[in-house]
């Protein structure tokens, strides 16, 4: 178990750009992708604010390379499109050359169409192509669509544990590659906005109808968002001699047990994810320079995510961020999103701020940064994720040595 | 305010899905929450949302349920005060 | 990677819930449809936590007890389970109550029940367990990841006790949404005419099983699980076999090792095909069975096969209802279970006698 799995390539779409330059460039001009719901007919447009990807469905067939004619969920379209920027990036030209997998996550598969579709699929005088997209209702249908359009084979998989879903998947392709079960994974997760997702946290009254300000002692909520991210995690022999942006080093899994929905107060999940991750990665939490929180803007979690953290790291927390400000809760992409932050937070040895953030919380010791850094060095980064069903895992990357 | 009150358990009944417990069963002065009927969070905003459908009351801040939802009389209490 | 079958419990269309016996009083059905043969839920619910439970949840919640009363094992070291659906009932109660009210008056209860990890997670909620915790939603491969995790696991040395299972329900309005494209046969076939059917379509089954999987061996173990592989949209037969070959090779076996292979024929004329050539010609030296006419087609029906297979290698016996053909073997060492989800997503799984 002593083998290496190493971060080679890096795809994603999200509210703040349809790929990893764009992506960079909006951390740059500090520019958050909140606001309007534009593509959804829903009778919370004008309302409730949301990190929608700045593209229709006809468009994001294009840029996921497909003719007009081809139909997919925008669950699968946005997954595809990481996905093969993840590929180039890791400069694979033959996906069969070595043992592949896919690994994906959603939360709500193509619940975006099926809610749109439900009375008519039930309607059995109503008839045409659309009928289609029954299929694509199954959280798996988006993980074929995108192995299909990469040409995976070997292995394929789909987790679904609600907002850790895709942290999940990146655990299991690095458990995966260290067994000698597969040279690589193509590892992440996709989610598009839905009436369903926005109603559903709607009654669960933890939407801010303002944008989302993580660890303020005044936060009222959090953004929902859509996106995918994707990253190709290889063995040490399949990345010899190739670009790599960093190590995963370290991945845990825990359940809360406390609640259907909401975190414990003191965080025991979520201190349990870190405490495996760390086990795994024989790091300590002062080795960290950077913590990308799950940092969601609820009262809940990140009050329950803080204490934790305040536990981890004795008080002494590092520079932390919660990203969710810029892209929203990406809900079963946002561990892929943010691994791909992580990745990135290394290589450039940046920091991502914290947006919106003005009130100490009176509970926690630390602030978040508030300010892009570029200057700091940054050698190993600690990735949360949580979940609803209590789901809490923890990441960590760590520069190459 | 009694008729009120025996028309509200009827509907928490429901609302809840409380399959075991008649209209007697529920005292009009315990807790709803943790000990009396041993509800939680969840029921919670199920209640804030029987206030708005039925009664057309809305409450904007989940935290002011802790008040409004002590027992069936606070409820109702809060029912005749607020309801158009 | 291999591990021992410990426990098991179940609750599928067939009387199979807290009982030992082995398909020896077939329930036989006249409809397309089957649905589970449920418990009384209080003696595993209390009815303060059942009254917001849909179907799945609680059949997921008693089906678990069982197999950890039947395993004695009161705390598995992690829990993963396979769903392709998730809590369908709870789902389409959501989505109905958007369409229907135009997305007011919405109550949070349907919603939060309807995520799919909601099984794993209730368990782990009652048990007050905090270990991993993984559910799958791969269609066909959603059962199967589940107890290929549970496998890995043992084979790090983080677990010894895995709870491992799949679940899925159906409901009226999905049965006739999946008839639309053709999933279910038009005429009404009885349990033990399915394969003989010669039409398209097969019929729908839905149910929940789970699985103690335990790296130590112990007197009450059912078998071992040895291997288990995904054959992703298989090109031909040809990469079907290769990938056995394979797989058996792995373990020093030939295909005439295997003395009962379990099919997941569903009665589709689209799809059998599959499992006739390897009977007819990769496996002809083999014991042939089969199950789906038992439980219907569904997305993790390969719980259910793996319940028969486990059942055969412990009780050295294939029943009459599940017996294709001729008895071939005379002892059963290893039995094999090959099985798909309308033409995607095949597995294969290993058993071998302890």
């Amino acid at each position: 178990m002593g083998k290496k799995v190493y971060v080679t390539g890096l795809g994603i779409i999200s509210a703040i750009g349809n790929n990893v330059a764009e992506t960079l460039d909006s951390f740059n001009s500090i520019r958050s992708g909140i606001g309007k719901l534009e593509h959804i007919a829903s009778r919370h447009q004008t309302e409730i604010p949301v990190a929608e990807v700045k593209a229709s469905n006809e468009e994001l067939t294009a840029m996921a390379g497909f003719p007009k004619e081809y139909k997919n969920t925008r669950t699968a379209l946005l997954g595809i499109i990481a996905a093969k920027e993840a590929v180039k990036d890791a400069g694979i030209t033959d996906i069969r050359e070595l043992r592949t997998g896919i690994i994906s996550a959603t939360s709500v598969g193509g619940m975006g169409m099926t809610e749109n579709l439900w009375m008519d699929y039930l309607n059995t005088e109503k008839s045409g192509d659309w009928l289609r997209y029954i299929e694509s209702h199954e959280c798996g249908d988006s993980t074929e669509a995108i192995a299909d359009s990469i040409g995976v084979k070997d292995y394929l998989s789909t987790i679904s544990t609600a907002c850790s879903s895709s942290a999940n998947s990146i655990m299991l392709g690095a458990r995966m590659i260290k067994l000698g079960l597969i040279d690589r994974v193509i590892a992440g997760g996709t989610d598009s906005l839905s009436k369903f997702t926005i109603n559903g946290f709607s009654t669960l009254m933890i939407l801010d109808k303002e944008n989302c300000k993580p660890f303020d002692a005044q936060r009222k909520g959090l953004n929902l968002g859509e996106g995918a991210g994707f990253i190709v995690l290889e063995s040490e022999e399949a990345a010899k001699g190739k670009k790599i942006y960093c190590e995963l080093s370290g991945y845990g899994n825990s359940n809360d047990a406390y609640h259907q929905t909401a975190s414990s107060p003191d965080g025991a999940g979520a201190y349990l994810a870190m405490e495996k991750a760390f086990s795994v990665s024989g790091l300590k939490p002062s080795d960290i320079s950077y913590i990308n929180a799950h940092g969601t803007g609820t009262e809940i979690n990140d009050l329950s995510e803080g204490t934790a953290l305040d536990r981890m790291f004795e008080k002494k927390v590092p520079m932390i961020s919660s990203t969710k400000a810029f892209t929203g809760h990406t809900l079963g992409a946002c561990g892929g999103i943010e691994a791909v932050f992580s990745a990135l937070a290394i290589k450039n040895n940046m920091v991502f701020p914290s947006l919106n953030h003005v009130h100490q919380m009176p509970e926690l010791s630390f602030t978040p940064e508030k300010e892009l850094r570029k200057d700091q060095k940054i050698d190993h980064v600690l990735s949360n994720s949580f979940g609803f069903g209590g789901n809490t895992s923890a990441l960590i990357f760590s520069k190459k040595n | 305010m009694e008729e009120l009150i025996n028309k509200l358990k009827g509907e928490i009944i429901e609302q809840l899905n409380l399959e075991d417990v008649k209209k007697e069963d529920i005292d009009n002065d315990a807790p709803l929450f943790g000990e009396g009927l041993g509800l939680d969070s969840i029921d919670a905003l199920e209640l804030i949302v029987l206030l708005e459908k039925n009664y057309g009351i809305k409450v904007a801040n989940p935290a002011d349920g802790k008040k409004i939802f002590q027992s069936i009389r606070t409820m109702a209490q809060y029912i005749q005060d607020n309801k158009k | 990677m291999e591990a021992y079958i410990k426990g098991i419990g179940i609750i599928s269309p067939q009387k199979t819930f807290d009982t030992k016996d082995f398909l020896s009083d077939v329930v036989e059905y006249d409809t397309n449809s089957l649905r589970c043969i449920e418990p009384s839920y209080r003696d595993y619910l209390n009815p303060t936590l059942a009254r917001r439970m849909g179907r799945i949840i609680k059949m997921g919640i008693a089906a678990s007890s069982v197999c950890f009363k039947d395993s004695g094992i009161a705390m598995p070291d992690a829990i993963m389970t396979g769903t392709a659906l998730g809590c369908l009932e709870d789902t389409e109660k959501f989505l109905l109550a958007i369409i229907e009210n135009d997305e007011q008056f919405l109550t949070p209860t349907s919603f939060v029940q309807s995520t799919h990890n909601t099984v794993s997670a209730q368990i782990a909620l009652q048990l007050k367990c905090m270990n991993y915790n993984f559910t799958y939603v791969h269609k066909g491969f959603s059962f199967e990841s589940s107890v290929l995790d549970g496998l890995m696991t043992i084979a790090e040395g983080n677990g010894k006790n895995i709870l491992v299972g799949g679940h899925d329900e159906m409901t009226d309005k999905y049965y006739r949404v999946c008839d639309r494209v053709n999933y279910w046969k038009k005429e009404t076939t009885p349990t033990m005419e399915l394969i003989k059917s010669k039409t398209e379509g097969s019929i729908a089954g839905e149910g929940a099983a789970f699985f103690m999987l335990s790296a130590d061996k112990s007197e009450k173990d059912y078998a071992k699980l040895r291997s288990i592989k995904f054959i992703y949209k298989p090109e031909s037969q040809k990469e079907i076999e290769t990938r056995l070959n394979e797989m058996l090779a792995e373990k020093g076996l030939k295909p005439a090792d295997i003395d009962v292979v379990v099919y997941g024929n569903n009665g589709d004329t689209r799809y059998d095909g599959v499992y006739d050539q390897l009977r007819d010609s990769f496996f002809s030296n083999s014991t042939s069975a089969y199950f789906k006419h038992l439980c219907g087609e569904y997305q993790t029906s390969g719980s259910f096969a793996m319940w028969v297979a486990a059942n055969i290698l412990k009780t050295q016996s294939v029943p009459p209802s599940i017996l294709i053909g001729d008895k071939k073997h005379s002892q059963i060492k290893n039995v094999l279970i090959y099985n798909g989800f309308m033409g995607t997503d095949h597995a294969a799984f290993l058993l071998s006698q302890c």
